[in-house]
């Protein structure tokens, strides 16, 4: 095999590397980004612990007849949610997100971040 | 005072000039009891009648229009009511937070219309409800808090008698319950400083200072610290709202009260999943919201607390 093929061999491995790859990211980003919810119920967060994928968009939905917030310091603070009001935040970063509601502080929350490879990285 | 006063509308120095100490019996209701025999009642206007009387109201959450009360403006108006129809008129009014549902300025503004028919000084604290609009509190603070400290705290005197308003829906903890924190405590202490002890102290709040029921943040995490400044005085009174029920408690010198509210009821600690507003049937609505009148009398330790029903 002279240089040449063996460079454009190389290259074509890579594309078809590089597709496969991106086939994988497609067809894994559903099944870890699509929405996961949490509602707010009977002064709750449920389920109360929720362990995600980086890159999760998690959706806050307050189902009580009384107001609540969605508030992690430092990290994101929903507006005051009205019944059904919602509120979303995309996790980037792995690490532990306690939150809770700035309205009825007894209410608590926590989302654990995986990274991709499953390690975890203490955030607070 | 004669009936022409009544009527003259909230002239506090007037009101202040005519009140005189009655040093006469002291009506008291039960924990979560409502005076319901019309004798006591009548005994009760008439032990007012000589004392020194005020009235609090609590949680009108202007704007909230779930089934357990789709008509909060109505049974507010019905409370503004039952004031005016009061055959002694009181010296003013505190309002125990919760004005508004989502502190916004049209309720806000419902509030304001109908509270002001009562014709009465009104003194406000804020509940967590009334803080949540974008810059956390500052319509509140705009609105009510002219000559007020910090979040809004404040005290005032009437006719011997100090009152303070305090705030402890501010700045809550992942957890926790109310919340006074370490600079309105400083504030209170050096408020009270310096005086008698023999002086009768109001405090108002909006959240209980005293541990109803952790379990749904029904109380306030340091306000041992507040009430370790109270303790030497001879006669304190507690009256908080938000949690939209009577109760009441005694610890030494120091008297606790919560008020209905006009808005809605919320269930008894624990009979209920969450605290959350309480449908009840239409016809028993308007027992389980109402109004609370506080008479002082001199070289009592114990102010008369009467809480009335909109109903029953």
């Amino acid at each position: 095999m002279s240089l040449n093929m063996a460079k454009k061999t190389k290259s074509l491995i890579n594309s078809v590397v590089a597709g496969v790859v991106a086939l994988l990211v497609f067809a894994a980003t559903p099944t870890w980004a699509d929405d996961i919810a949490v509602k707010i119920g009977n002064f709750t967060f449920g389920p109360q612990e929720l362990k995600v994928k980086s890159g999760t968009t998690v959706t806050w939905t307050n189902e009580d007849d009384i107001p609540h917030t969605v508030v992690s310091p430092n990290n994101f603070r929903s507006k005051p949610l009205d019944s059904e009001d919602k509120f979303s935040f995309t996790f980037t970063t792995p690490g532990t997100y306690k939150y809770f509601c700035s309205l009825h502080p007894h209410m608590t929350g926590t989302i654990v971040v995986e990274a991709a490879t499953g390690s975890i990285t203490p955030q607070q | 005072m004669s009936t022409n006063d009544h009527e003259k509308g909230p002239s506090r120095r007037k009101v202040l000039e005519c009140m005189t100490w009655a040093g006469t019996g002291v009506l008291w209701t039960v924990a979560g009891g409502v005076p319901t025999s019309l004798g006591i009642i009548d005994e009760a206007l008439a032990q007012q009648s000589k004392g020194f009387t005020f009235l609090q109201i609590s949680d009108s959450h202007m704007g909230f229009d779930k089934p357990a009360n789709p008509n909060t403006k109505g049974t507010l108006e019905e409370a503004i009511g039952r004031v005016k129809a009061l055959t002694v008129k009181p010296s003013f009014m505190i309002h125990t937070g919760d004005i508004s549902h989502l502190s916004k300025p049209v309720e806000f503004d419902d509030a304001d219309r109908i509270i002001s028919d009562a014709r009465l000084d009104v003194h406000y604290v804020p509940g967590e409800h009334d803080i949540i609009d974008e810059d956390q509190g500052k319509l509140y603070r705009d609105r009510y808090g002219r000559g007020t400290k910090g979040a809004g705290w404040y005290s005032f005197d009437a006719d011997g008698v100090h009152f303070i308003g305090l705030v402890n829906v501010v700045d809550l903890k992942a957890g926790g319950l109310g919340n006074l924190g370490n600079e309105q405590l400083e504030w209170l202490e050096d408020d009270l400083k310096g005086r008698s002890a023999s002086q009768p102290i109001v405090v108002f709040a909006h959240i209980p200072l005293w541990t109803v029921y952790p379990e749904w943040g029904w109380g306030t995490q340091d306000s041992a610290r507040a009430l370790e400044y109270l303790k030497r005085f001879g006669s304190v009174t507690v009256l908080n709202g938000h949690i939209h029920q009577v109760m009441q408690k005694v610890e030494g010198n120091v008297t606790f009260h919560t008020a209905r509210s006009t808005a809605f009821p919320q269930p008894a600690p624990g009979s209920a999943p969450s605290p959350g507003p309480m449908k009840v049937p239409d016809d028993k609505l308007r027992t389980m919201l109402g109004i609370a009148s506080v008479t002082f009398k001199q070289n009592e330790q114990r102010l008369a607390i009467i809480d009335t029903p909109l109903q029953g």
